[in-house]
């Protein structure tokens, strides 16, 4: 079998964590195929972005070109794909941000591979475990192309651990071609707390939250636990919070230690996105609310008297522990 | 404006999942529109009308939004509600999802493409059942197309050749810029009332929130408009699956939790049993 290829990302000059189960994922499938695992990273002044990268322990392969700067599928996608034929990679990755998502099933447009979307796990070279239907379905599925591309569920597989260092190779862009398409402008929203995808603890609010202001102590319990702050459809859709906040099937799937979910009712499509977390909590007013289905703790009462009474109690378990 | 948009029917998602054996048991299923698909037809919708124009008589409509879903005979039903919502025709492709793959669906839309020559192929960002996310894509990748995906806004360029496309992404929203033809897949931000401008409709038009609902003159309207039906075969679309389904499983079921009295007690059991604090 051939090489296993992993495109990996990088934000603000460093290789983005989003990108490490990726690299796991890299490495099972290097055993499973018995090639070698390479990383390819694509922008503009990569250099120590792809150290960062070469510190897992594989070749990466850098396309520093000032053109990349911003990324565009179609910029993107025929450059991946001509260094996969080049690499003769017959396994082609990366995790399913909101990039991985866009870029990778254009790059198995352009490599005719067939693609398994999400994956939760992998069983054999071509055979991969993947969620439907919002999580409530499990599915197996084979490739029967030559070449597999696979985008690979961020919570499914682990960050992966720093190995000796590999080698950064430069490899030139070729033809850029964005197909009429051009990267305008983008409005990120800046926090301190951890990434909503990549934190240990999550404290989200729903549309019991009622405004904006009331996330405050929603706040404090987050960073309380040094944990990420996500919220339900219905608050994101309310202007309580940032869209990106949002956890579900649009928004990001989240799998930390703690869920906390606040006045959240519940949705399918909320589920789907934190149903992966290892401990649930729903405070709900509404006994019946389908979010007690799946919590593990669940305690009815407001929120305006369950969070300070929770927060109390936090600090003074933490006042213990010191 | 020419619009192909997609419309695949799904099992309704607030239905609880059946098995029957190694395999999904469809029987007693209510079939619902993909609710991203259905957004992209209010999508398209509101980029071929005038919604400043029509007075009380509606919105003047302004281009052609051409319906197409692959499915059993029974999905006429839900392209005639896209067709009652104002779309102006639909072509039905004879297909089962179980002989259906993302590359297969993308080619078959490639070859409508083809037919039908729209300036824009508008789809939901994916499928509620199947959550593959991938033929949007796949279709620009082959027709060499630019592509948007996961649009929350779409404003038109003022000379009408390009959209310029709001799009979620991890870190907050980014604007892309697509000339015509091109590929947009929507996300569920795309039905917010101002979430549309296409340099037509007044700019500070807000619309309802959500998919419009059809008038009694657009259910009757719908009755004559034509829905054209095909195959697979008819496209040159060869049944050959690159994914197959070769197991299906519920996903484990989670402990049942229990219902705690206090915030306490709740701190106590977090700390003690789960060991999370």
């Amino acid at each position: 079998m051939g090489k296993v290829l992993i495109f990996v990302e990088h934000s603000g000059g460093h290789l983005r964590t989003a990108s490490l189960p990726a690299i796991t994922f890299g490495r099972a499938a290097s055993e499973h195929q018995g090639g070698p695992l390479v990383l390819v990273m694509l922008g503009k002044t990569l250099g120590a972005a792809a150290r960062e990268a070469a510190q897992f322990g594989a070749e990466v392969l850098a396309v520093d070109d000032p053109a990349l700067e911003h990324y565009l599928a179609e910029t993107y996608a025929p450059i991946v794909a001509r260094i996969a034929k080049e690499q003769g990679a017959t396994l082609v990755g990366g995790t399913a941000t909101s990039t991985g998502k866009d870029l990778l099933p254009r790059v198995a447009a352009l490599l005719d591979a067939g693609m398994a979307a999400d994956v939760t796990g992998m069983s054999a070279p071509k055979t991969f475990q993947r969620p439907m239907q919002a999580g409530n379905v499990l599915v197996q599925v084979e490739v029967t192309t030559p070449v597999v591309v696979a985008a690979v569920r961020q919570t499914a597989f682990p960050p992966a651990d720093p190995k000796a260092p590999g080698a950064v190779t430069q490899v030139a862009p070729g033809a850029v071609d964005a197909c009429g398409a051009r990267f305008v402008s983008v409005a990120t929203t800046q926090s301190e707390r951890p990434e909503l995808t990549e934190a240990k603890v999550v404290v989200s609010g729903g549309r019991g939250m009622k405004e904006s202001s009331n996330f405050k102590i929603l706040e404090e319990l987050a960073d309380l636990l040094g944990g990420a702050m996500g919220a339900s459809r219905a608050a994101c859709d309310a202007g309580m919070v940032p869209n990106d906040l949002q956890v579900g099937q649009t928004g990001k799937v989240v799998a930390p230690n703690l869920y906390i979910a606040v006045a959240i009712s519940g949705a399918i499509q909320h589920l789907a996105g934190m149903k992966g977390s290892k401990t649930i909590v729903a405070i709900n007013k509404d006994a019946e609310a389908p979010i007690f289905q799946v919590a593990d703790y669940g305690l009815v009462a407001t929120w305006e008297k369950a969070l300070p009474e929770l927060v109390s109690e936090i600090k003074k378990l933490k006042a213990t522990q010191r | 404006m020419k619009i192909l948009v997609t419309l695949k029917r799904v099992p309704d998602p607030e239905q609880k999942v059946k098995f029957k054996g190694d395999a999904i048991d469809f029987t007693g299923v209510n079939w619902v529109p993909n609710q991203f698909d259905e957004y992209a037809v209010e999508a398209a919708l509101r980029l071929t009308e005038n919604a400043s124009a029509g007075g009380a008589g509606g919105a003047v409509r302004d281009g052609e939004v051409v319906v197409v879903s692959i499915g059993p005979k029974e999905v006429a039903q839900q392209l005639r509600a896209a067709l009652a919502m104002g779309a102006d025709r639909a072509i039905l492709i004879d297909g089962d999802d179980g002989a259906l793959d993302a590359e297969m669906v993308a080619r078959t839309l490639v070859k409508l493409v083809e037919q039908e020559k729209p300036d824009l192929l508008l789809m939901g960002k994916l499928a509620a059942d199947s959550e593959n996310n991938q033929v949007g894509q796949l279709a620009a990748g082959y027709l060499h197309w630019p592509q948007a995906t996961f649009a929350a806004t779409i404003q038109a360029a003022e000379d009408g050749k390009a959209l310029d496309v709001g799009r979620e992404v991890d870190s907050g929203v980014e604007i892309k810029r697509v000339t015509l033809p091109a590929v947009v897949t929507v996300d569920l931000r795309i039905i917010a009332p101002q979430a549309i401008k296409n340099g037509k409709t007044a700019p500070d038009h807000a619309y309802p929130e959500g998919p419009r609902y059809a008038s009694l003159k657009g259910i009757m309207a719908a009755k004559k408009k034509p829905i054209t039906e095909t195959a697979l075969a008819t496209l040159g679309i060869a049944p050959s699956l690159r994914v197959k389904t070769t197991a299906v499983t519920a996903p484990p079921a989670r402990k049942a939790g229990v219902k705690v009295a206090s915030v306490e007690e709740l701190v106590a059991k977090l700390h003690n049993e789960a060991k999370v604090l």
